[in-house]
């Protein structure tokens, strides 16, 4: 009798929470009928926003990758005074709350900021410009791709790389024919981390670059300027984003079931936690 | 035929890797494990740096610490063949061997007898196989010298006689200097023509088999290579006899001189064993109960006492009656060595 009260228990607490996450992202769907909603895809707010959005997500995305994977890389496999500090302030952003990141970089690209005064003596003022959403989206989103490309490099056998050098591969082509189809796949997964967290950014771009349709306002932040104003836009728009987001998600699981190179010898470092 | 000739020092964890060496034709380093073998061909070819010393190629500077000379290791005409083989797992077969020079690929695939496996990703390969491909690619380099990092020990016990027969027939026909290093005596006598013994990073002792064999220079060398060692002091010499007093209080009796601590030295296959007491005065004895009898190969190693024996089928079957009885163990006198401890 206990055992039938318990399984009961499990199977109604479980209902719950799955009716509970599935319930919002419903609701986005049915509050508007369909056809009212792709017409209110193409108001101006919307499309504006979709541009913003594709382009400052673009531009970050690029920069995480060319610059993010020379630092994970360097991260992965060399060992050096100071690694421990820099790994942490990779990952701080992922726990910082998002405003703080806002704060930290007016602090930083802001008119009295720490770099404030010598770019405006270059005649640039980054805040409230489309380069501070790019900022406020590779600030907040780069360490969840720097962090799985770390993983995916320490991945790679080191065995392999000393056998690409040995047959007379130099240092570069060994990175481009072992280490990166190698890492490549745990690289993709990185990467769609980055890009959902990206698409979302809202608290660090609100503060950093403020919400100028057409220039700085992103799909999150046409979200909450339009709930006040069009409750169906903002509907149209959080739909819009639903669908974005699984399509990612989808890609996420086919990349992830990635498997690290088959380990032929003990790791020469132990890997980072 | 080229030389590669090595003398360099190379601090390691808990000691220095001290390796002068001539490599003509086929040498061998067996060692036990964390000896220091793995970093002496790491160092060959170029994947560590010594702190001191040099490494030339018929007289062409790898290394020369005095002069700053360190060639990087694609700088280096070394084939290198990884104990777990190191294929390159999103490569097949043929892209792994033309990664090392675009050449030779289908001489040396026809060569390896793995044209078949072309198409074919190491994941899919045995043992066996692996290694034919490992050896192929470090061939298509077009190397100066080859060098193999415990080339049978990723293999299982079946498929390892075999292989070690493959690759005896293979390294003959490669011309290259060629060091492998093992920590199976055995499988260095089966492919090298020159052993050389490495304990905590220095050259014991190196020489042909049969010489270290015969006359090991220090206790590890012989326990190395599979003979019996006894320890015990000299306590006189007679008639060209030396005797010598073991730990238990048994006399044992060696034409070789020495004096003090001393090792026994005794090869399994010069030991014969008994039921009955033999009166010679030239012959040791050593008395004890029969202990393990293992089959190997078509010969059994029985052990009494202390001693390691290699005997007969037929002998052994004599013996298994007479299990935990006593029985005795005799070897010559001109059969044994001393080395001192």
């Amino acid at each position: 009798m206990r055992r039938r009260l318990l399984a009961a228990l499990f199977f109604g607490a479980s209902a719950l929470a799955l009716l509970f996450l599935v319930l919002p992202v419903v609701a986005l769907f049915t509050r508007v009928p369909p056809g009212r909603l792709l017409h209110l895809l193409s108001t101006p707010v919307v499309t504006d926003a979709l541009v913003v959005s594709f382009k400052t997500t673009a531009i970050a995305q690029a920069l995480i990758l060319l610059f993010g994977t020379p630092l994970a890389y360097l991260l992965a496999t060399r060992r050096f005074r100071g690694r421990t500090l820099a790994v942490t302030f990779v990952e701080l952003p992922l726990v910082l709350p998002p405003a703080v990141a806002g704060i930290g970089l007016l602090a930083t690209f802001g008119r009295f900021g720490l770099l404030g005064s010598s770019s405006r003596a270059l005649g640039i003022d980054i805040s409230f410009t489309q380069t501070a959403v790019v900022l406020a989206v590779a600030f907040v989103a780069s360490p969840l791709y720097i962090r799985t490309a770390i993983a995916a490099f320490e991945a790679v056998d080191p065995n392999l790389v000393a056998a690409s050098r040995t047959l007379g591969a130099g240092s570069t082509r060994t990175f481009f024919r072992v280490v990166l189809p190698l890492a490549g796949n745990g690289l993709a997964a990185g990467e769609s981390l980055a890009f959902a967290r990206g698409l979302g950014e809202f608290g660090a771009t609100i503060m950093f670059a403020g919400s100028l349709q057409g220039v700085t306002q992103t799909l999150p932040l046409a979200i909450y300027a339009e709930f006040s104003v069009n409750f169906d836009v903002a509907v149209a728009l959080g739909a819009l984003l639903v669908a974005i987001s699984a399509a990612l998600l989808l890609t996420l699981r086919l990349t992830l079931s990635w498997r690290p190179s088959p380990r032929t010898s003990p790791s020469l470092f132990a890997p980072s936690t | 035929m080229a030389t590669l000739s090595t003398d360099f020092a190379l601090p390691l964890r808990s000691f220095d890797l001290r390796l002068a060496l001539d490599v003509e034709r086929t040498v061998a380093l067996v060692g036990p494990s964390g000896s220091g073998k793995s970093s002496a061909l790491r160092a060959i070819a170029g994947l560590l740096r010594p702190a001191e010393g040099r490494i030339t190629l018929d007289g062409e500077a790898w290394v020369d610490v005095a002069r700053g000379i360190c060639l990087e290791p694609d700088e280096r005409r070394v084939g290198l063949v990884f104990q777990d083989y190191a294929l390159f797992p999103h490569l097949s077969v043929r892209a792994n061997v033309a990664y090392g020079g675009r050449e030779r690929v289908d001489e040396l695939l026809e060569r390896f007898r793995i044209s078949h496996l072309a198409k074919a990703r190491p994941r899919e390969l045995s043992g066996g196989e692996r290694q034919r491909v490992a050896l192929a690619r470090a061939l298509a380099r077009d190397p100066g010298v080859l060098l193999l990092d415990e080339p049978l020990a990723a293999l299982d016990v079946h498929t390892k006689a075999g292989v070690r027969v493959e690759l005896q027939e293979l390294l003959a026909g490669f011309e290259l200097p060629t060091l492998i290093v093992t920590h199976d005596y055995e499988d260095a006598v089966a492919l090298a023509g020159t052993v050389g013994v490495l304990v905590d990073g220095a050259l014991r002792q190196l020489g042909s088999p049969e010489e270290l064999v015969a006359e090991p220079r220090d206790p590890f060398v012989a326990s190395f290579t599979g003979a019996n060692l006894l320890r015990g002091r000299t306590v006189g010499h007679e008639n060209g006899l030396t005797t010598v007093c073991l730990e238990s209080g048994e006399l044992l009796y060696s034409t070789d001189g020495a004096d003090g601590e001393v090792g026994v030295v005794v090869y399994p296959w010069d030991v014969s064993v008994g039921r009955a007491h033999v009166d010679d005065s030239a012959l040791n004895l050593v008395s004890g109960e029969v202990g393990s009898l293992v089959q190997v190969g078509n010969r059994f190693r029985v052990r009494v006492g202390p001693l390691t024996a290699e005997v007969t089928g037929a002998s052994a079957e004599r013996l298994e009656l007479a299990r935990g009885g006593t029985v005795f163990a005799s070897f010559k006198a001109t059969g044994t060595r001393l080395v001192p401890l």
